[in-house]
């Protein structure tokens, strides 16, 4: 069994899975409950003065069959008076000493910073976590994301509490930002132990076609809300590797967020650089059970791989995420469809002919619905395996033979690369493309979907 | 061996005869219409004989556009709702599904299908508009599936249409001629409700028409469109086939249909026949109480021309099949007593009778699934009209009979097939009167 422990920035807990300072978090009665299920440790809902919420809080994005790919809320910080949440945090670290119990701390005078800092660490809070990325309430009171929007600000009161702090100090930054490295390099500059992010993106996730509001609908009226869950995994990705390859920000612990729900997240984040994994929408959605199968598969993938500390791999995935102008131009992929086990759908026809290349053909006979690759008009896009619905069924295959490497930085430094508008040197040009007037002469073309 | 106790009211009835095909509920039919892939040329589409787009409905479905979904359905196949419930999906849509490719069970097309259809015609959704009148007069001849479909089409194109019905109810053997588990009555007849309503074609009711009334019709209107359908249970002249016990299969259905629980049957059934008709006629009296249902076919189970899923229907209700038996007569003094059968096997390709292999099952019923008449005589006495060496109607592709006048559809042009298949040719047939008559 590999060993899950962590030791992040001086915050111990036996294992990376976290969860998000939000609902999951708002009692001593959820933390316990998700301590005893298995969580390493915990942000708690974040303290300040006590807020008054609305109803409803909540809105999501379901595709097909999947509900909630997408989440949204605009519910504020704790609307608990700060004297019932210490004393749970107090008790929670009785029966849970070896967890570790972060407290979200969000308030706007250096007093009320320096008071509150003293307050949690007396209630023996492990950790602190600044939260100056809620984009929705807060924000409009010049808290949270209005302070991850402005680096000096931040940099200032990460300051504040370095000052005031004894313990381990996060910082967690907004998404709703340009270049995630300017507020990352002032927490950084600021003195700030560890950073964790992303937090929530402003969103509309729908509008009611009868009310014309958005949700989540406050009595005929809404307002933007925070996206989270698995739809913005990718833009949290981004985010974490932008930060964990930049040279001085990348040197302190960062802690991953952003929809994750299983072990595979769990280990992309950590190959991007992670070292710990907050989670909230998963735990929303299925319970604090869902930690079961992150822990597992985790051990699995540690295992098969002969990893005895998630520091083992972390940030393993960096040295390969590069800038485009670094990729070899001369690797060339072309798909392959296994008439075994094409099922006809023709998905791949229509997608590649509507979407892409015009590089796949439809069975002259219509018999036999298995489409195949024209190879010569494949630019190895990839579309036609993404719309495969049987797995495995369409791959692509290297057609280089690996000898070559020349990249568009290369061809620059070499005067290579296409500079003029009718440029010979253009990538297209001589790729086959049909004559537009064939559009109109096959009715057949549009059947379904057109 | 019985599955089922005689039901006594409707409400016994109605757990004996169990709809196959219950209606969705608004989550499994989100779910259900979350899995289409929305193939391209979609093979579902080209197995449908009316060729509904149905990865465009079932999508419409999925995003909460049911109207839309049932519009879609209608703009095909003016039976929607019924063909959900009665329509072989699995040897059509669902039969072409490619998720069968790999063994994923396939969309369940024929009730989402239902799943739309049904709201429209429960919500009273105006989907249809009667044409501007163009002045021209329609006669159909039959209210089932194909002269329905007709009618419907000519009145989007202004025609005037006059139905002649000869049973008091519409919709042919949808609501008396297909086992009750398929569809109920009411079902059947709340969307001929819904067509009718929209669509103000008039029906008379109880009105069968001779050979001499359709000649008759020639100089009334401008064109006539034959949507008879076939005769009774064919006799077969077996000897006894007179005796009392002894009924037609489509008769004992369409009593089955009409009367419900009211409906008698013998204890022990012996079902001659291997049609998908026999399968609902054996199934049915096995759901009726009756405590033994022999299904009787001369040739093997192989050669069956029932669909294997109706043979499975009538096994799961308690029927015992019996192949390679052919019946010699049918004994008793007066009412039915036995069929007395000789075995049969094949040989080089040829049935033949193993002498001296007779034996008889005692029964106090039988039913014969031998296959329904044509309407032969009928056809001969209409000024024109050509048939072929199977007595059906001869038609072009337009539908449009041997007499320029006459078009025809359903069971009396193809021989006996599905309600879909008669939807769709009154369908087409009413836009070839049209062309006809407007010489396009």
């Amino acid at each position: 069994m590999a060993d899950l422990s962590i030791d992040f920035a001086g915050i111990k807990a036996p294992n990376p899975f976290w969860l998000a300072s939000a609902p999951p978090t708002n009692s001593g009665y959820q933390v316990m409950k998700a301590f005893d299920a298995g969580w390493g440790g915990a942000v708690w809902k974040t303290l300040g003065v006590p807020v008054v919420n609305v109803s409803s809080r909540y809105g999501a994005i379901n595709y097909r069959d999947t509900r909630m790919a997408g989440f949204n809320n605009i519910e504020l910080i704790t609307d608990r008076p700060l004297a019932d949440n210490l004393k749970e945090i107090e008790e929670v670290k009785k029966y849970f000493p070896d967890h570790a119990v972060i407290a979200s701390l969000m308030v706007e005078s250096k007093a009320e910073w320096e008071q509150i800092i003293k307050d949690v660490e007396n209630a023996g809070a492990d950790g602190i976590e600044l939260n100056f990325g809620c984009p929705h309430g807060m924000c409009e009171r010049g808290m949270g994301s209005a302070v991850g929007q402005e680096p000096e600000v931040l940099k200032t009161i990460v300051g504040w509490v370095m000052e005031a702090a004894n313990i381990p100090v996060i910082t967690k930054l907004s998404p709703n930002i340009s270049h995630i490295t300017d507020p990352g390099l002032a927490a950084v500059q600021g003195g700030t132990d560890a950073i964790s992010l992303i937090n929530t993106i402003k969103s509309i996730v729908g509008i009611d076609l009868d009310s014309y509001a958005p949700y989540p609908i406050v009595d005929g009226k809404g307002t933007n809300g925070g996206y989270c869950g698995p739809a913005v995994k990718p833009i949290a990705m981004h985010m974490l590797k932008d930060l964990a390859k930049h040279p001085e920000i990348g040197k302190v612990p960062i802690s991953g967020i952003g929809g994750i729900e299983t072990w595979r997240d769990v280990v992309e984040f950590i190959l991007l650089g992670a070292t710990s994994v907050q989670v909230c929408t998963a735990v929303m959605h299925y319970g604090f059970g869902i930690v079961r199968e992150m822990e597992a598969g985790l051990q699995k993938f540690m295992n098969d791989k002969g990893y005895n500390t998630i520091y083992d791999f972390a940030g393993k995935a960096l040295p390969n995420v590069t800038e485009w102008k670094h990729l070899n131009l001369k690797h060339k992929v072309v798909a392959d469809i296994n008439e075994e086990k094409c099922i006809g759908c023709e998905l791949c026809y229509i997608a590649c002919d509507d979407g892409a290349h015009q590089a796949i053909a439809l069975p002259e006979n219509g018999e036999n619905r298995v489409p195949s690759i024209i190879e010569k008009n494949c630019v190895g896009c990839n579309l036609c395996s993404l719309v495969c619905p049987v797995e495995g069924c369409i791959t692509m295959v290297k057609k280089d033979d690996g000898t070559e490497h020349m990249t568009w930085h290369e061809r620059t430094e070499a005067g290579t690369i296409p500079t003029t508008f009718n440029d010979k040197l253009a990538g297209g040009l001589g790729h086959y493309v049909p004559e537009p007037k064939l559009a109109l002469k096959n009715k057949n073309g549009h059947k379904n979907g057109s | 061996m019985a599955e089922y106790k005689k039901p006594k009211n409707e409400s016994e009835f109605n757990q004996n005869f169990a709809q196959k095909k219950p209606l969705m509920n608004d989550t499994e039919a989100y779910y259900e219409s979350s899995r289409c892939l929305f193939c391209y040329d979609a093979p579902c589409m080209n197995a449908c004989p009316t060729h509904i787009d149905i990865p465009l409905f079932i999508k419409q479905i999925h995003t909460d556009n049911v109207e839309g979904a049932a519009a879609t359905i209608y703009d095909a196949n003016w039976f929607g709702n019924a063909c959900g419930k009665v329509c072989p999906t699995g040897m059509l849509c669902e039969g072409a599904c490619v998720y069968n490719h790999q063994n994923v069970p396939p969309i369940d097309i024929g009730r989402l299908q239902n799943y739309a259809t049904d709201k429209v015609i429960r919500e009273k959704t105006k989907l249809f508009k009667e044409g501007e009148s163009n002045g021209r007069k329609v006669a159909v001849v039959g209210a089932g599936p194909a002269g329905l479909a007709c009618a419907c089409e000519l009145k989007t194109m202004g025609y005037e249409v006059d139905v002649y019905e000869a049973k008091s109810k519409p919709s042919g053997l949808t609501v008396h001629g297909v086992a009750p588990y398929k569809i109920t009555n009411e079902e059947v007849l709340a969307e001929m409700d819904y067509l009718q309503e929209q669509l103000n074609y008039t029906i008379h009711y109880n009105h069968p028409v001779n050979a001499d009334e359709i000649n008759k019709m020639i100089n009334k209107y401008d064109a006539i469109f034959l949507g008879v359908g076939l005769g009774a249970t064919a006799k077969r002249g077996l000897p006894g086939e007179e005796k009392e016990g002894v009924v037609g299969a489509v008769e004992f259905i369409e009593e089955l249909r009409m009367n419900h629980s009211d409906k008698s049957v013998g204890d022990k059934v012996v079902v001659i026949g291997g049609g998908n008709t026999a399968m609902d006629a054996a199934s049915g009296s096995a759901r009726l109480g009756a405590s033994e249902v022999t299904l009787a076919y001369r040739n093997s189970k192989e050669k069956m021309g029932a669909y294997d899923f109706e043979y499975d229907l009538a096994l799961h209700a308690g029927v015992k099949g019996l192949f390679n038996a052919t019946p010699l007569e049918i004994i008793g003094n007066g009412s039915v007593s036995g069929v007395r059968f000789i075995r049969t096997k094949e040989e080089n390709g040829k049935l033949t009778e193993v002498q001296g292999s007779e034996f008889t099952i005692a029964c106090d019923q039988v039913i014969m699934a031998t296959g329904q008449a044509k309407q032969t005589q009928l056809f001969q006495q209409i000024e024109g009209l050509k048939l072929d060496d199977k007595n059906r109607l001869v038609v072009n592709e337009a539908y449009q009979c041997t007499h320029p006048k006459f078009f025809a559809g359903g069971d009396a042009v193809n021989g006996g097939a599905e309600v879909v298949n008669a939807a769709y040719h009154g369908k087409i047939a009413a836009q070839g009167i049209d062309n006809w008559l407007n010489n396009k």
